[in-house]
Parts: C-alpha cells; structure tokens; sequence
C-alpha cells in the first residue's frame, strides 16, 4: 500500500517558544544557515563591523590588502598570487565571525517569526458602558476590559476580574494541558495569545501595545535589545586592549626590520601583506569573532529550557549567585502532606486507628485525606467501605472547628488538631491523656503533623502527616554545594517542622514561618554580605522580593506583579529550574574564558609560523625557529592565515552548544579548562598549520 | 594647594634629613670605624700610595704578573671605569681576543693550553684587581724568567697571594695582582 | 654550571625566604599604625616631620588625592635635583671643582631618579659633585622608593578595604616608609659595607704612583651611604661610572651577596605584608612562589648561557670549560671575584627587580644572558621588583590572571573577595598598554635614526638590543643599560627622560585608580565556587600569564634582537 508521506504538522505551530521545537532544531539547521549567511555580508557594513574592534581591525586589514591585490592585478601579476590569496582568507576570516553571530541570532529570528504569526490578526471584543464592540487586538490600551469566551484567544496582557475559564496556555508554555484562570488570587494573569478553551472570563488589560509579553518575547528571541553582559564588556575591554598591543607590536616591527635588513644587507622589510597577515594571527580574532555569539547563543540557551530572561545580564547574574532561595512547598517537597504511619494509644491497635482514621476520611478529598485512605488500604488492607449502606453523615472540615469526620451507625469518629479533637474527646466525657502529648510533640520535632483521631469520647490514636520531599534534590543540593551555593527553603512552618525537613532535603539553612517581610530582609541581608541572591516566585506578594533578588524567577503560573517583577520567567512554572539556570549562566561565562584562552594560546604557534618566514632572506638563521618545517615562506604565513580563520568556523559549534559545565568546584574546573583550552590552544595549531601548509604544497597554492 | 604646601616642605626637610644628616652621619661613623676601608683601602710601600687594595692597574712588564685588559680609558683609569661594552658578535671583541691571545703566547711560549676565560677579558669594572688561580699560573714562568728567579719561589708567591671563597662561602677563588706584585718586588726584586 | 655555583644561588634564596616574614611582619606594622620596637626611638622624629610640613596623621585620603600627593611631590623633587645639579659648580662638597651639568643630561638625571630608574647617560665620577650625589641624586634613591611602597600599600588597601572612599593618606606612609624602613636599614648596612671596603668619606680624589710607574687617580667620596639605599631602593643608580662591579661600590664576594639580598629583601618582605594585611597570608605566599618560579626560571638561563661562553672567543684559545681554578664560560664585562655564578644571580636579581645597579657589563653578556634581563623588564618587572612597585605589578597580573580563570570557572571574576569589572580591567589594561607603546614605540621611533646609530658601540642585531634594552630599561624604572649606546646625547636624554616618566606615573596612576575602585567594592565571601587564589594551580596560571602576556607583546622585537644572535653567533657571525 503505498503511503502518503505528509508532513506532520507540528504541532507546536502555534508556541512560541515551544521546548520541544527548540530542542528538535539541530545546531545548523539549513533555513538558518541559509538566512545567515546572507546576513554574514550584510554584516560587513563598517559601521556594525565598529562594535566589535577585533573583527574591525581584521577588516580594515581585509581592505588595505585588496587594494594592494588589485594593484598587483593591475601590473599583471596572476590571479591567485600570495596577496590575492592572503586578501581572500582575510574576508574569510570577517565573514566566519559574522557567520557566527548571524548563526546564533537566526535561531532567535526563527523563532520570533512564529511568535509573530500569533500576533497578527486578533480581535478583541473590548467593554464599554456594558456593551461590547469588537475591536483589533492592537488597539488595546492598558485599562480597557475585554471579555474572552471559550474558544477566543486573548487579545493582551492582563488579570482576569471576572468569570473563570480554563485556558490553553500551549502557545507559550509549550504545555498542551489547560490551566484555570480566574479571578482574584494568584491565578489570575492571562497572557495575550492563549486561548480560553472552556467558559469566559473579563480580562483587564494592563500593557500597551508594543510592551506586552509577546512583544517582550520577540523582542528578546530576536536579540535586537541585547545588551552588553558586564563580564562581556570586562572581556571586550581586555580584548580590545590587546588588539592594541599586538598592532603596536606589528607596527613597530617595521622599524626594527628595516634596521636589521640595512645591518644585515640583505632581505627586505617585510611587505605590509605580511604585516597585516601576522596582525590578523595574532589578535584575538577567535574570541573576538564568536563573542557575541556565544552570548546570544546562551540566551538562547535559557530559552531551550523554556525560560524567558528579561536579559543577558540576568543569566550572567545566575552563574554568580552565592545563595539560592527556595520555597519549600512545591520546590523542595512535593507540597502535599501524606500520611505515613498510624499509632495508636495505648490498649488501641494499630488497625484500630487505621480503620478510624479511613472512616474519618472517606469523604476527605484533600491530598492528606486521601492519603489517609490509601495508606490504610495499604498497611491492613481496609477497604473503603460502601457508605451509603450506612446511616452516615460526614463532618467538613472548618477552619473554626479545625477536625473532619463522621456520623456513622451511632459512632462519632473525627480527626484533626490536637487540641480542637481533645475538646471533643472532653466534651464527650473524655480525660485528656499525656501519653497522646507525647506523641503528638515527637511528629511535630520530626518536622511531621500530628492527626488525632477520637471516637466519640475516646481518643485511639495519632495520624502521622508528612511533607515528602521530592525525589533526588538531596543530590541537587549537593551539587550546588560543590558549585559554591547555599540553598536556603523558605517555608511558612514553624522552626521544629521546618528544621526536619531542612534536614531530610539536605538544604544549608531554612527560613522558618516566613512573611513576605522576612523574605525580604533575608534577601538584603545576603546582599549586603556581598552575596548574590536568587529566589523563585509566584504571588504577587512575592514581586517586592523577586525584584529585590538578584536573579528572580517568576513562574508563568503566577500573577502578573510576580512576572514583572522577576527577570526570568519560567513557562513550565518549575522553581527546581533555576538551578539549571544557574548552570547556563556559568556555562556562559566559561565558554567565553575557555574561548579567550584557546585564541591567545594560539599565538604561540602563529609566531612560530610567521616569523621565522618573515625574516628568512635577512637572518636565514631565524630558519631554526621555523620549528614546523613549513616549507616557504609564503606558505607559512598563508597556512598561519588560513588556520586562523578556519578555527574561528571549527568553534562556531562550540561557542553556539556552551563549554561543558560540571557541577565540580572551582579549581578543579579551572585545572580541567586550562588544560583543555590552555595547554591545547599552545599545541592544537601547531600540527593544524603544518597539515595547512603541506596541503598549500601539494595543491601549489604557495 | 595644601598639597604643594606640604610637598615643598618635606622634600626639603627630607632632603636634609636623607641627603645630608644621613650620609654624614654615616661618614663621622665610618671614619671613626674603618679609616682604612672608608678612605679607599690604600695600599701604602715604604710611606708612598702605590695605588689601592681594591683597585687593579696596568702591568705590561713581563716581570709583573698581568690583570686583565681593561676598558677604562686607557687601561685601569680610575675616574674612567667600565666595561667594554662589547656584544658577543661584535668584531673588535673577537679582534681584541685574537690580538691578545697571540701576545700571550709570544710572551709566554712555555704555555700552550687554552687561555683561562678571564686572563684575556676585560672586566666589567675595568678596575678589576683579580685574575683567577689559573691565570697566574700560566704567568709564573714568564715572570719567574724575568726576573731570574726558580719558577717555584714564585708559585709559592702566588699560592700565598690566592684567596679561596669569602668565608669558605662567596664567589670565586682568585689572586690580587697588585698585592701579588709588590710582594713579587720584596721577595724578589728586578736586578736592575 | 658548577656545584659551588649552584650552592650559592640555594644559600643566597634560602637566605632571602628566611628574611620574607620577619621584615614583611614588621613593615605590616608600621604601614598598619601598630607599634614596633624601633617606635620609642623613631615615633618622635615622624610626629617632627609631621608637624613642620603640615601633615595631619588621621586624614584619609580618596585615589585621586593619594595620586595628586605622590605626583605633586615629585614634581617637586625632580625640579629641586634639576636645579642643584645646574649650580653644583657654586655649591659646597664639590673637590674637584666640577662644573655644572648640561640641561638636557640634567634633565635625563632628574626624571631617572625621581622615577626610581636611576639611568645615568653621564659619568658620575667626571660629572656630580659630592653634594649632588648625596642632596641631588641619593635622596631620590629614598624619595621614589619610599613613593612606590606607599603606593603598594594603598593598593594593598584597595583589596583590604570594602565600602570605603579612602586609601591611606599618601604622606603618612611616604613618611613612614623612610622613617622606619629605608633609613635605618640604611644606617646599619651602610657601616657593614664600609667595614669591607666601600670608600665613605669627602675627600678629593687620591693620586697614587703605580707599580710601573704611571699616576692612578683614585675617585673618593661617599659611596657606601648611597650604596645601601641604591639597592635597598631598587634604585640602581651607582656613585661610580662601573657600579657594583666597580670594587668600590663592591669589593668583596660577600658585599656582592649583601647587595643582592638589599635588592630582593623589601619586594619579597612586601609580599608577606600584603598577606597580613589583606589578613589571608596564603596569598602573600602565593605571589612569592610565583615570584620564586619566574626568578629562579631566569637565574638558570642566564647562568647555563654565560657559563656556556661564546664560541667566536673559545675558538680564538680561550678556555670556556671552568676548573678549579678559573670560572670559564663569557668573562668579558665580568669581575674575578664574583665569577659566572654570581654574575648571573646579580644579573637576573637587579633587572627582576627594577633596581638597575649592575656588577658586570649587560651588553657584553651572551645573548641569551642579555635576553634576560631585558625580558625580566618588559613581564613589568614583577618578579620581586621594584620597592612597592614589584607589588604592584604583580597585583596587577593577578588582577588578569584572576578576570581569565573566573571566567573559566563561570563566575565573575574576583580576587581576594573583590569582583573584577570593567573598571579594574581596563585600568589593567591600560598600564599593559602604556608599558608596551612607550618601550616598543620609543625603539622603534629612534631605532633608524642617525643619531641614535651613532651612539651604538655594536652593530647587527646587538645593536638593536642595545637600543630596545634602553627604553625597556626606561620605561620598566630599571635604569641597567646595555651600556654601550651613548645615551648622553639630545635626543637620547630627552626621549629617555620622557619613558622614564611615562613608565612611571602612567602605571601608577591607573593602578590607584583601579585601588580606588576595588576599595569602593562590597567584600565577596569566599564559596567553594570561588577559585582559590592561593594554591599552586593559581601560581602556575600567574606565571603563565605573566610569561604570556609579556611574550606575546615582545616576541618580534626580540627575535630580531637577542634570539636571532644568538643562532648567529653558534655560526660565529661577526658585526662592525
């Protein structure tokens, strides 16, 4: 049977920034290498080439020896000669690094054209004096209310004030399954683009056209807002300097050429080709070349994990971050207290209190009360049993009565907090008991909560709640540790409770019955240590301390205020990723080192190559250093040029994918790093030029 | 301007303090001290300045022991010290060698092993009043012919005349040729 | 090499480490306002200067005003030692009745010794009178030393300190340097060189009748008060024309060793200040041991290539293999009594540190011998160098050596908890800068010019060294020449003059600056993702990138200088 081949429709079409589509995109996929190599020429433009003097430097060099070619031209030499042949590797060299930068932003630019598609074309249908009027999305201003009904998307930014909806957030989250949003709380902020699925919802909108979170986004995929990071600058200032160095070391070797050619009476002065040629090796065209690359290459890094920063500097920041600030519900434990043990008082059995506590909770739909059913069901195979064969009637839980439980053929069973069950054991001719004290105390220093269960006026037993902590971050928190930072939970629970489960986690410190206020003064007080603070957020009453923090994370689950005011937002609304973060902001950071590094060590070998051949006529003892044996002169400096502009496209992978990080400790890192880029950038272009040279023999190139 | 104020001042007051009551101070002290050293260690035979302990000067005469050639002005200028400046590549070393090294060998025919290293270098100092051991050897007999005396009375001047090490410890054993030629000239003077 | 040779190089560095911690312990003090044991005696005469020239003691001072003092003063001073070298002729303690000095030498004079280079285009014995060398000439040798600790200290501060506005008060540890350190070591020494026949007297020159009968004129003078603080300085600046090889100035094997320890003692001692006061005295060791590694990587090249000789000479009859009883190897511009061995570590010793006082002729060294010590001034002159200037300089590449592997570590550079920005890097880099466009660009600007060539004593690729090495001699403030250029004419004493200064203040400048800022700075805690700045791997990348940067930058030059001698003189080469 023959078989259509049709092209699956993606359908992550409509995402913005979909995981999965990102993830798939492979490091050259040829749409955009297409588009950038168009973009590579574009780029030569002097005026842009300015912004990077390294790369500049080459091209000023690039110009002086194409005029020099086309005189040679002129007075007939052949096409192909030294200078012709040096000009074109020269324009090679510039076209490389801007290939490289042009890389990395066409798979920004690819990107931010799908987030357009989404943008164009919506209307909304915009409230006024109760009556609404369907007007373009893009005529919306900050304040107008819109209403949204199953199946519209949303026209803007904005909080829901009225109605509930759920919301097909895939667009941006990549997430194909619906969230709710409604009113009030913390799950009120909608994000123009998603689509409301089911019911409606008012929607006021709080962005201007051109500042709302897409736009932001396009802004910030296509990299046109990209800042200079400050390490970047620090890097570009130390780069630049040592261009300078390196063009006074050239220039001036004119003179002393001139000098040795006139003592020596014979040879000449090298040819300014050549001086140019040594000028080109020698700066650092590698580092200079890829440098903004590997900057828009880590933001789009960040992206891959489905987080937006706000900016570079952000991602920088989180490669630096001494202590990280964790919420314990959700982050470090899996938010929902589960039942672990029943123990019983003492002449109660064991399933005595079990079979009591799952009566209790037959018709308890939290988490805990569920829990309570299943371990019961687990430990003494109680069934849950057919109520409604019963004459039972269930007791909610309230906050003013604080215990749960049930009616049922003449018993009263209830569970709940201590005290609130102990009256009830009183009140029904109970005594109070110091055996249920104590084991209520010990659940409590265990970092536990203590369920009582009574019936009627007997107290049987303890339910033991916990908080479980999710699986491996005991491990994630060792290797941030290794990685030089402290993690502290923050956690609304008293100090006892909150010190267990510091301790189950694995966590340095903990942060116990936090306000927001402490939060707060917490974040100042690292800060004024000198120590930089990243902390992850949702409600809006986290948004004074995710702007005070140096790296925020705002979860896209959150509110509005929260997102504003983080720098980095997290469309899979997963706090444990910023450590991950944190990963790429050092990954960042070493890419650029490890590049710098590998460009300066290979000067080594280029003077090896070049000088020698520089001088071969005037002192043929120089010959001795000519420690490669290339075999003239020409072909040395031309295999010189040519390795040099060949590294800059063999690292282009390197620069787009980041260096390596392992979480191991600082020196280590270095020692590894040094060795690979240090110690491998004195050798690598040793056999690299010699392999150049031989070719250029057998092809009689020179 | 309160900064000039205080610049002034205390580059003349320090300037008195280090550039006059310093080395005065240390000049009454080292007089009072070490007469002979502070005032040039001069070297005195039979109430005349023959020259300094520390100083070396010009020996031609085949019956004095040679120094080494020396670049201060004319040879051994004491308000002209100096090396040759001399590069290693530069042809009027390599000349000035060769020149000396067959006056060497015209002068002292019974020697015909290589040239110890310093005999025929000049001096960084040009003052330099050393020549190694060796070189002194190889002079013995020259010297001991000139002056008609049994080489052996001069090789034991010469071993009276050799410093080891400073101390067993610093730098490197050689013979004053200044010391060692006045004593030449008591021990054995030149039949005139 | 021979054993003893190597012996004395152990004895002289094992000496040297065991003098680090005592004197760097004592200097913390005194730069720290703690009391020492020479307080009861000294305390009086600083509050004296103090209160004569107006200094208030407790007043802090911002970068730009500790600068403003140290660049006021010495304004001050280069024009007072212009001035009274252009009268000396009218001035007392002139015996022999010399003349005044020209303008364009006096000039030269006064910015070498204000600069702490102590280059000397003249002849002292034929040019200054008695009371230029010691009013004129050897008060600078206390006055620049004294300025490049206190400028060390302040840079020590800018690390010590956190969130302050202030780094010191400039003339506070100006005075503070001369009170209780220069001087009286100065004082002591001073004696124990004259006990071995350093001259220190006021008479006029002695006129002795020689063995053959000629007139010697011995030179007199005070030598050995400015012999001390020549070296203890790093001054270099000799009170006679052949300095430490003139056996005046260094009569004996065992003076030669004291020389070579006053040179090296404060710029190692400094290194264990810096520990202390920075209050992690690991780092102060860590900058020694690269130090250590740089210092000891040249004393054996130079060692190796001077005992191995000159070839053109040993084919000429000249032994070059050394025996028990003469040094062997290249003995032109050597002394006997110090040999290849100390000739080397002197060598090496005063072109590390940016002393400049030689006891043997520099240019006549083999080439790679000179190779040397030129390279030793262009790495910045850091291995030990200068008085408070070597600190700083190796600060400075710590500062690059911290920014490359706190990149490579995915963390914001920092040294000693002090993040390294944009600020501090281009302060850096900036003096990077200035060192390699003021040596490369004077060279290469004089290099052809007739009369530059005619001052060359040697032609070929020697001549090019001797030229490269003056400005690089210039601008690192060493102020050793490879003697044979002729420095004393217009051109060469104005444009030496002028490296001097810029080598000199815009290094010292950029690196307050960059104090000021680090001071200003919060302190960092120390993580296990900081990168520990105190183990070997630390020393290794320092050395690398000391040895890196400086190479980099020099490498043309030099290969048509010493390195390309020296193949041509393997092939007997000759030039004239």
């Amino acid at each position: 049977m023959p078989v259509a081949t049709v092209t699956p429709v993606n359908t992550d079409d409509t995402s913005l920034i979909s995981k999965r589509a990102a993830r798939a995109r492979p490091l050259f996929d040829p749409p955009i290498v297409k588009r950038a190599i168009g973009d590579s020429f574009v780029k030569l433009n002097p005026r842009a080439m300015m912004k990077n003097p390294v790369m500049f430097v080459v091209e000023v060099g690039a110009v002086m020896t194409t005029i020099l070619a086309a005189r040679d031209l002129a007075s007939g030499a052949a096409l192909g000669g030294f200078t012709f042949q040096i000009t074109l590797w020269l324009w090679f060299t510039v076209l490389f690094a801007n290939f490289a930068e042009a890389m990395a932003e066409g798979r920004g630019k690819a990107q931010a054209d799908t987030l357009r598609k989404t943008k164009t074309e919506t209307t909304a249908r915009k409230l006024i004096n109760g009556k609404t009027e369907t007007v373009a999305a893009t005529m919306l201003r900050a304040g107008d209310v819109v209403l949204v009904e199953a199946g519209e998307t949303i026209p803007g930014d904005g909080d829901v004030i009225e109605g509930i909806a759920s919301v097909d957030e895939s667009a941006i989250t990549g997430e194909s399954a619906p969230v709710i949003r409604e009113s009030g709380g913390d799950r009120s902020a909608v994000t123009g683009g998603t689509k409301v699925l089911s019911d409606w919802i008012k929607v006021k909108i709080t962005s201007n056209p051109g500042e709302t979170f897409l736009d932001r986004m396009i802004a910030l995929v296509e990299g046109a807002e990209r800042q200079k990071t400050p390490n970047e600058i620090a890097l570009n200032i130390m780069i630049a300097g040592l261009t300078l160095v390196f063009l006074l070391a050239v220039v001036t070797l004119q003179p002393f050429a001139a000098f040795s050619v006139h003592s020596s009476g014979s040879g000449t002065a090298p040819s300014v080709t050549v001086l140019i040629s040594l000028l080109v090796c020698l700066i650092p065209t590698t580092i200079g070349g890829l440098l903004s690359a590997i900057g828009i290459a880590g933001m789009d890094r960040v992206m891959q994990h489905n987080v937006l920063a706000m900016s570079g500097k952000a991602v920088e920041a989180a490669g630096d971050v001494n202590t990280l600030l964790l919420d314990k519900t959700g982050t470090i434990t899996l938010g929902n207290r589960q039942a672990v043990e029943f123990i019983p008082l003492n002449g109660v059995t064991e399933a005595e209190v079990a079979d009591a506590a799952q009566l209790s909770s037959l018709a308890d739909e939290t988490p805990e009360g569920r829990s309570i059913v299943v371990l019961a069901k687990q430990r003494y195979n109680i069934r849950g049993r057919e109520v409604a064969e019963h004459e039972a009637h269930f007791i909610p839980f309230t906050a003013q009565t604080r215990m749960s439980g049930v009616d049922i053929d003449g018993r009263q069973v209830r569970k709940g907090a201590t005290d609130s069950v102990m009256e009830f054991v009183a009140e029904h001719g109970g005594a109070p008991c110091g055996e249920l004290t104590e084991i209520t105390d010990r659940i409590s220093r265990s970092g536990g909560t203590p369920l009582v269960v009574a019936d009627g006026g007997r107290a049987l037993g303890v339910v033991h709640l916990k908080d479980v902590v999710k699986g491996g971050m005991r491990e994630r928190f060792e290797q941030l540790r290794a990685m030089g930072i402290r993690t502290v939970m923050i956690t609304g629970d008293n100090p006892l409770t909150a010190s267990a489960i510091a301790a189950e986690a694995g966590v340095d410190d903990f942060l116990a019955q936090a306000t927001p206020r402490d939060k707060m003064d917490l974040i100042k007080k690292e800060q004024a240590g000198g120590r930089l603070v990243a902390m992850t957020g949702d409600g809006t009453n986290d948004a004074p301390a995710l702007a005070q923090a140096d790296v925020g994370l705002a979860m896209n689950t959150g509110t509005m205020a929260a997102k504003e005011a983080g720098n980095m937002v997290d469309l899979d609304s997963n706090p444990t990723k910023l450590i991950e973060i944190v990963a790429i902001g050092k990954q960042l950071l070493m890419t650029r080192g490890a590049l710098f590094t590998f460009s300066i060590a290979n000067d080594v070998a280029k003077y090896f190559a070049i000088l020698p051949a520089m001088f071969m006529v005037t002192y043929p003892e120089m010959g001795k250093l000519n420690i490669m044996g290339l075999h003239t002169p020409q072909s040395a400096v031309l295999a010189a040029v040519i390795f040099n502009a060949l590294i800059i496209m063999a690292l282009i992978p390197l620069a787009l994918r980041g260096v390596k990080y392992r979480p191991m400790s600082a020196a280590s890192l270095l020692r590894r790093n040094l060795l690979i880029y240090g110690v491998g950038g004195v050798i690598a272009p040793f056999p690299g030029i010699w392999l150049i040279d031989r070719l250029l023999g057998l092809l009689r190139l020179a | 301007m309160k900064q000039l104020m205080i610049a002034i001042k205390a580059t003349l007051l320090l300037t008195v303090l280090t550039g006059l009551l310093y080395p005065l101070a240390v000049t009454g002290l080292a007089q009072i001290l070490f007469p002979h050293q502070a005032n040039g260690s001069l070297k005195v035979v039979n109430g005349k300045t023959v020259g300094s302990e520390l100083i070396g000067q010009s020996f031609t005469k085949t019956e004095y022991f040679h120094g080494r050639p020396s670049a201060a002005g004319n040879g051994y200028d004491g308000l002209n010290s100096g090396g040759s400046n001399y590069g290693p590549t530069n042809q009027k070393l390599s000349d000035r060698v060769s020149d000396d090294v067959k006056k060497f060998r015209a002068e002292n025919p019974t020697y015909t092993g290589p040239v110890p290293a310093d005999l025929l270098t000049a001096s960084g100092s040009g003052l330099d009043p050393h020549i190694s051991p060796a070189s002194a050897d190889v002079q013995v007999a020259r010297v001991a012919a000139a002056r008609g005396v049994p080489a052996d009375t001069v090789r034991q001047l010469v071993l009276a005349h050799t410093e080891g090490r400073q101390y067993g410890l610093f730098g490197e054993p050689r013979v004053n040729v200044l010391e060692l030629n006045v004593a030449l000239d008591q021990a054995a003077p030149v039949r005139k | 090499m021979t054993t003893n040779g190597l012996f004395q190089i152990g004895l002289y560095l094992a000496v040297l480490l065991l003098l680090v911690k005592p004197l760097g312990a004592y200097m913390a003090r005194v730069f720290q306002s703690e009391r020492t044991f020479l307080h009861p005696v000294l305390r009086p005469i600083e509050n004296l200067i103090y209160r004569i020239c107006g200094i208030e003691e407790a007043a802090e001072q911002s970068w730009k005003r500790y600068a403003g003092g140290a660049l006021v003063f010495s304004a001050v001073g280069m024009l007072l030692t212009y001035l009274l070298m252009r009268v000396q002729q009218w001035l007392p303690w002139n015996p022999q009745g010399l003349g005044n000095v020209a303008a364009d030498l006096s000039w030269n004079t006064a910015a070498s010794f204000t600069t702490n280079t102590n280059w000397q285009s003249y002849t002292p014995e034929t040019t200054m009178s008695y009371l230029t060398e010691m009013a004129a000439l050897a008060t600078h040798n206390f006055f620049s030393a004294a300025m490049g600790m206190a400028v060390a200290i302040a840079v020590v501060r800018g690390f010590s300190r956190h969130s302050s506005k202030t780094l010191g008060n400039f003339w506070v540890d100006f005075t503070r340097s001369i009170v209780y350190i220069l001087l009286p070591l100065s004082i002591v020494v001073a004696l124990l060189l004259c006990s071995q026949g350093v001259i220190q007297n006021l008479h006029p020159y002695t006129k002795a009748a020689t063995l053959e009968g000629a007139v010697q004129t011995l030179p007199q003078g005070p030598a050995a008060s400015q012999e001390v603080i020549k070296l203890l300085g790093t001054n270099g600046g000799g009170f006679l024309n052949a300095n430490s090889a003139h056996p005046y100035e260094n009569p004996t094997p065992f003076t030669n060793f004291i020389q070579m320890l006053l040179i090296f003692v404060i710029p190692a001692g400094l290194t264990y200040t810096f520990g202390k006061m920075v209050k992690d005295t690991r780092q102060g060791w860590a900058l020694l041991a690269a130090m250590t590694v740089l210092f000891l990587a040249g004393v054996f090249v130079v060692y190796s290539a001077e005992q191995g000789g000159n070839p053109i000479l040993a084919k000429r009859g000249l032994q070059t293999q050394a025996t028990a009883t003469q040094p062997g190897g290249n003995m032109e511009g050597k002394e006997v009594r110090f040999g290849i061995a100390n000739t080397a570590l002197f060598t090496v010793i005063t072109t590390d540190a940016s002393c400049g006082a030689i006891n043997n002729a520099h240019d006549s060294l083999t080439p790679l011998g000179g190779l040397v010590p030129l390279v030793n001034i262009e790495l910045g002159e850091v291995v030990f160098g200068g008085v408070g200037s070597g600190l700083y300089g190796i600060l400075l590449f710590a500062i690059l050596a911290v920014f490359i592997a706190g990149l490579m570590v995915g963390r914001t550079p920092e040294y000693l908890g002090k993040k390294i920005e944009q600020k501090e890097v281009k302060m850096v880099m900036l003096s990077v800068l200035v060192m390699a466009f003021s040596i490369l660009g004077f060279a290469a600007a004089g290099i052809n010019l007739s009369t530059v060539g005619n001052s060359l004593t040697n032609h070929g690729p020697h001549g090019l060294s001797e030229v490269l090495y003056a400005y690089t001699s210039a601008v690192g403030n060493n102020g050793s020449a490879f003697a044979g250029l002729n420095a004393n004419t217009m051109y060469l004493n104005v444009t030496l003059g002028l490296a001097m200064l810029f080598g000199r203040f815009l290094m010292l400048i950029p690196l307050l600056a960059a104090a000021g800022s680090l001071a200003a700075k919060k302190q960092v805690p120390v993580s296990a993702g900081t990168f520990p700045t105190h183990g070997p791997l630390f020393v290794a990348l320092l050395v690398g990138v000391v040895v890196i940067v400086g190479a980099l930058t020099f490498f043309p030059a030099l290969s048509l200088g010493p390195v390309v001698e020296h193949f041509l003189m393997q092939q007997g080469r000759l030039w004239s």
